[in-house]
């Protein structure tokens, strides 16, 4: 997905010479990452769509702001993370669990649940429809401050110090947020995964 | 040195993006040799991850990206109106 970065730092220059167009180019590969930053912010497809629009433009014309000492990525992910926390602002004042809760308490149980008759998942049961219908719930319905680690870094696939910078966070706060929530995330999925038959074969599809 | 479940546990996001240091990582590993209960914890969270990573699973709304290049080409259009105006 991603261009080198001679080829991007070139077509940010075209563009800011003069070739304007390009700019649909240079766009496109982070078009969905823009999206899903906003849907993890207000979740709601309309809101979304708008603010990705929004961020998008916005980061048309302040491009030549771009300094080129973080990723394009980064920079643009925090232009729409910003848009996004302006239209929750607007749509629902300060009563949003994103803004309410700034940081992770000290408390609550983030132990995984058990899979005591169950070794792994069969590649047949990721297939399945219900599984990525319960998953795709279950981030919306994750409280804010971990909806939005967990978007960025599990999702968009952004490293730890590129999250926690597009967060304004600590590189600390960004783990200790995406434990929980993959932790929370499997406890939910799990009564999804007991229901299936057992596994035949591993699924190694993530290099790690 | 023998880990318990729990401590296994409470690594196990580390562990997945290999954050964790070598010492812990093999004792990590020897107890997964013979712990099935977090051999299985840690298949499920990966898988998840597999998952979530998907793009089938976060769809983008239809005719988003044709709406997001046409209001884009409208931004440059007028923008270009402005430069030729300076």
């Amino acid at each position: 997905m991603e261009m080198t970065g001679t080829t991007e730092a070139g077509l940010i220059a075209r563009i800011l010479a003069g070739e304007k167009e390009l700019f649909h180019e240079l766009i496109r590969p982070y078009e969905r990452m823009v999206y899903v930053t906003l849907f993890s912010i207000v979740r709601n497809e309309t809101e979304a769509e708008d603010g990705a629009q929004e961020a998008i433009i916005s980061a048309y014309r302040h491009l030549a702001s771009f300094r080129g000492d973080a990723k394009f990525s980064t920079w643009l992910t925090t232009i729409a993370i910003n848009e996004g926390r302006k239209r929750l602002r607007r749509t629902k004042g300060a009563v949003e669990d994103s803004i309410e809760e700034k940081e992770e308490s000290h408390e609550g149980d983030y132990t995984p649940a058990p899979l005591t008759d169950w070794r792994e998942i069969p590649l047949e049961a990721l297939e399945r429809k219900e599984l990525r219908e319960a998953l795709r719930v279950a981030v919306t319905e994750l409280p804010g401050i971990y909806r939005q680690v967990f978007t960025l870094r599990d999702l968009e696939e952004l490293n730890i110090d590129e999250t926690a910078q597009a967060l304004g966070i600590t590189t600390g706060a960004v783990k200790v947020r995406l434990h929980r929530a993959r932790i929370m995330l499997q406890k939910r999925l799990v009564p999804y995964l007991k229901t299936t038959a057992p596994a035949r074969r591993r699924f190694f599809g993530r290099a790690l | 040195m023998k880990l318990e479940c729990k401590h296994v546990w409470e690594h196990i996001s580390e562990y997945i993006d290999g954050g964790v240091d070598a010492k812990l990582r093999e004792d990590i590993e020897r107890h997964l040799e013979h712990c099935e209960i977090c051999s299985a914890i840690l298949d499920s969270t990966r898988n998840i991850l597999i998952l979530t990573a998907d793009n089938r699973t976060f769809e983008l709304p239809v005719g988003y990206s044709e709406r997001l290049h046409k209001r884009l080409a409208k931004e440059l259009e007028s923008s270009e109106k402005d430069s030729k105006k300076d």
